[in-house]
């Protein structure tokens, strides 16, 4: 065990896949005992990133550290002492739940593995069906599995890989109380996920586009240093006026939630003159809000686009 | 770097066996093809077909020859379509596959049997079908010792000599290496070989990378190594089961005979094997699915059934072929399988074969271990 300041710290991650910059001179960096929520839309390089914490992948540039150990030349050390799950349920399917963990025990040539085969099966609730096929399990029970099975060799570190994707709404927040109490418990946790809902529940973020990452820190935190307004309108006729002020200068994000809108821009007092001719229209209610972070994200997203066409050409 | 554990290929190999014994379908593969091929060959071994088609060429119109014809149509091997035939007609006929035999009776065959020496019958078989031709063979080469007999009795008894009359020549046409029933036994082990052990290995693997749990086991301390060897020793036992199976069968079934040492033949069984799961795992390293891996193991393995000797006989391929075959491992297991079991070759005499054999597995060895991904890269 080597002492370290962050469990995981990498500076400049480069992988490139065909020629083409999947992560890009990503720098980030997980505090001990924190749940990280790590996200960004599909195909923004997520996976490939956790890949290179955990010495799965080996980085074309960029180096850093995941527990304390190097990952371009201790990723074995790494390997014993985090916990990953896959994006894709990996364990096997035509093993019975039993097995999958003994398995996955004798590979980290645990002691007492009975023991703490029943154990986790105890804690699972799985102890009746552990014989079972773990191909038959549903959805959420797969995911509850895979995340028993890497935590068996009680990981310091846990890096989760989307794994709320494709699992009911119960489920989703069964596992996310199951995260915190592992955090509770001193274990670091990484999580990515594309679901802005899930952002809320995490204590910092870190969010990636085109392979970049756009912004780190607490929501908090996010939020405030974004430089980033919005209003919130509602009322009759925004349906109209979502399309009027979508070309305005000053407004950079018009996003609608249900029956408000929201209009948001980087410049406070561009966006204010932009919205000033509407402000007294019939019918409308204004109201001076914090960004969310679904706003936020969405306008990173399009920067980052906006960055990643100009930088192409 | 972690160093490999036995506990973790103990891990590895037990898994692998808990998944033959569910997956139904590769386990009925790897036991029920060489079962299956047994069978299948071993019908072609036990045939004995007759009336197989004849031409008779006689340069002379005698008792004697006629006495000949009639004594081939009577053994029930051979059917006679014509023996007015020339020469020519006769090639013609053997070529194009219309007869099986042509039998070629000489000018001088009456003139030699009266003066009381040996007449010469000739005999040209169309061989690349041994198992065919075979048995009516040995039946007219029994068949020539008695053949005059009748003939050559009452006044004639005196010519009657103590050694047979007749001289049989046989031509084996189109099969040089004569290649008999027995041959395809020693063979068939080979070729069963070859197939299973090479789709097994480059199944299984490309299966974990396919089904995503090549990432999970990478995730984990396990050392590339356990994985290849852990995957590898359940194969080499099924291996080894089909080469007992089919011994067995090859012995209490067909009768074949085996001369040499078992002992020498199951370790170059041990190698060949060795050698067709490098090749499995240089498919897998190369291969991005199961289907890729399934196509890769055809691609490899019908050169090596149409070229290795076993279904065309080695020395009958145009040069070009031969020189595929002699590249291929089957060519030369099939040539220390036929040597150690029909002639009871030993160790020394089986070298020039094994060599090659040794050579082709630390090759492809030196590919694969270098392709074996370590990492997802
Ligand atoms: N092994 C690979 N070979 C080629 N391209 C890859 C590979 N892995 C990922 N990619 C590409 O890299 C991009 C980012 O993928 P990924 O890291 O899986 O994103 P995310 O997990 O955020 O959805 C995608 O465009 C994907 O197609
Ligand atoms: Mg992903």
């Amino acid at each position: 065990m080597k002492p370290f300041e962050h469990a995981v710290d990498v500076t400049g991650l480069c992988k490139r896949f065909d020629g083409k910059a999947v992560v890009d001179n990503l720098t980030m960096q997980v505090r001990r005992g924190e749940v990280f929520g790590f996200l960004g839309p599909n195909g923004s390089g997520k996976t490939t990133t956790i890949r290179m914490m955990c010495g799965l992948l080996t980085p074309d540039g960029g180096a850093g550290h995941t527990l304390g150990y190097d990952i371009l030349r201790e990723s074995w050390a790494i390997k014993r002492e985090v916990g990953y799950m896959t994006q894709r349920f990996s364990l096997y399917e035509d093993l019975t739940i039993r097995e999958n963990l003994d398995f996955v025990a004798r590979i980290y040539q645990m002691d007492r593995r009975k023991n703490r085969v029943d154990a986790s099966l105890e804690q699972l609730g799985l102890a009746d069906r552990q014989n079972q096929l773990a191909g038959s399990l549903s959805g959420g029970w797969k995911q509850r599995l895979a995340l028993a099975s890497c935590m068996l060799h009680e990981p310091r570190l846990l890096l989760l890989d989307e794994p709320t994707a494709g699992v009911d709404p119960k489920a989703r927040r069964d596992f996310w109380e199951e995260i915190h109490k592992l955090a509770a418990s001193g274990i670091t946790v990484l999580v990515s996920t594309h679901y802005m809902d899930e952002a809320e529940r995490c204590h910092r973020l870190g969010y990636i586009a085109y392979g970049k990452l756009m912004a780190q820190g607490t929501p908090r935190e996010l939020v405030a240093n974004s430089g980033f307004s919005t209003w919130h309108v509602a009322g009759e006729g925004i349906n109209e006026l979502a399309e009027r002020l979508q070309d305005k200068t000053g407004v950079d994000r018009v996003t609608r939630f249900g029956h408000e809108l929201h209009v948001s821009g980087g410049d406070v007092e561009a966006l204010n003159q932009a919205i000033e001719p509407y402000l007294s229209a019939p019918g409308l209610t204004w109201e001076f809000g914090e960004p969310q972070l679904e706003d936020l994200f969405i306008h990173l997203m399009g920067k980052a686009r906006d960055n990643f066409a100009g930088g192409g050409q | 770097m972690t160093s490999f554990s036995l506990e973790r290929l103990f891990a590895i190999i037990r898994k692998e066996f808990i998944q033959m014994r569910r997956d139904r379908l590769t386990f009925a593969m790897m036991v029920g093809i060489p079962l299956m091929q047994l069978v299948l060959f071993g019908f072609a071994i036990n045939g004995d077909p007759k009336h197989l088609p004849t031409v008779i060429v006689t340069h002379e119109q005698s008792p004697f020859a006629r006495s000949v014809v009639q004594k081939l149509a009577n053994s029930g091997y051979f059917n006679v379509v014509s023996t007015q035939a020339g020469d020519r007609e006769a090639q013609e006929m053997l070529a194009l596959g219309q007869v099986q035999f042509a039998v070629t009776i000489p000018a001088d065959f009456s003139w030699r049997l009266l003066r009381g020496e040996r007449a010469q019958l000739l005999l040209e078989a169309d061989a690349t079908d041994p198992s065919a031709t075979g048995n009516a063979i040995a039946a007219i080469q029994q068949m020539t010792g008695s053949l005059l007999d009748h003939d050559l009795k009452g006044a004639l008894a005196w010519l009657s000599p103590a050694q047979p009359a007749v001289e049989l020549v046989i031509h084996r046409r189109y099969n040089p290496e004569g290649l008999s029933q027995y041959n395809i036994v020693p063979g068939l082990m080979g070729v069963v070989l070859t197939m299973t052990m090479i789709m097994s290995t480059a199944l299984g693997l490309t299966r974990e990378v396919e089904r995503g749990t090549m990432e999970n086991l990478l995730a984990t301390p396990v050392h590339p190594l356990e994985v290849m060897v852990g995957k590898i020793v359940p194969c080499i036992l099924v291996g080894l089961i089909s080469t007992v199976l089919i011994l067995t069968a090859a012995k209490w079934l067909f009768a074949v005979p085996f001369v040499g040492n078992v002992a020498l033949l199951i370790c170059a069984v041990l190698v060949f094997i060795a050698t067709n799961l490098v090749v499995g795992i240089t498919i897998s390293s190369v291969a991005r699915n199961q289907m890729q891996a399934l196509q890769m193991s055809f691609f490899f393995f019908l050169p090596s059934m149409l070229l290795s000797g076993f279904m065309f006989p080695f020395r009958g391929m145009p040069q070009w072929a031969q020189y595929i075959g002699e590249i291929l491992p089957l060519t030369h297991f099939m040539r220390i399988s036929r040597g150690v079991m029909l002639k009871g070759n030993n160790l020394l005499e089986i070298w020039p074969s094994l060599w090659p054999l040794l050579l082709f597995m630390t090759v492809i060895m030196a590919i694969g271990l270098k392709r074996f991904r370590r990492t997802l890269d």
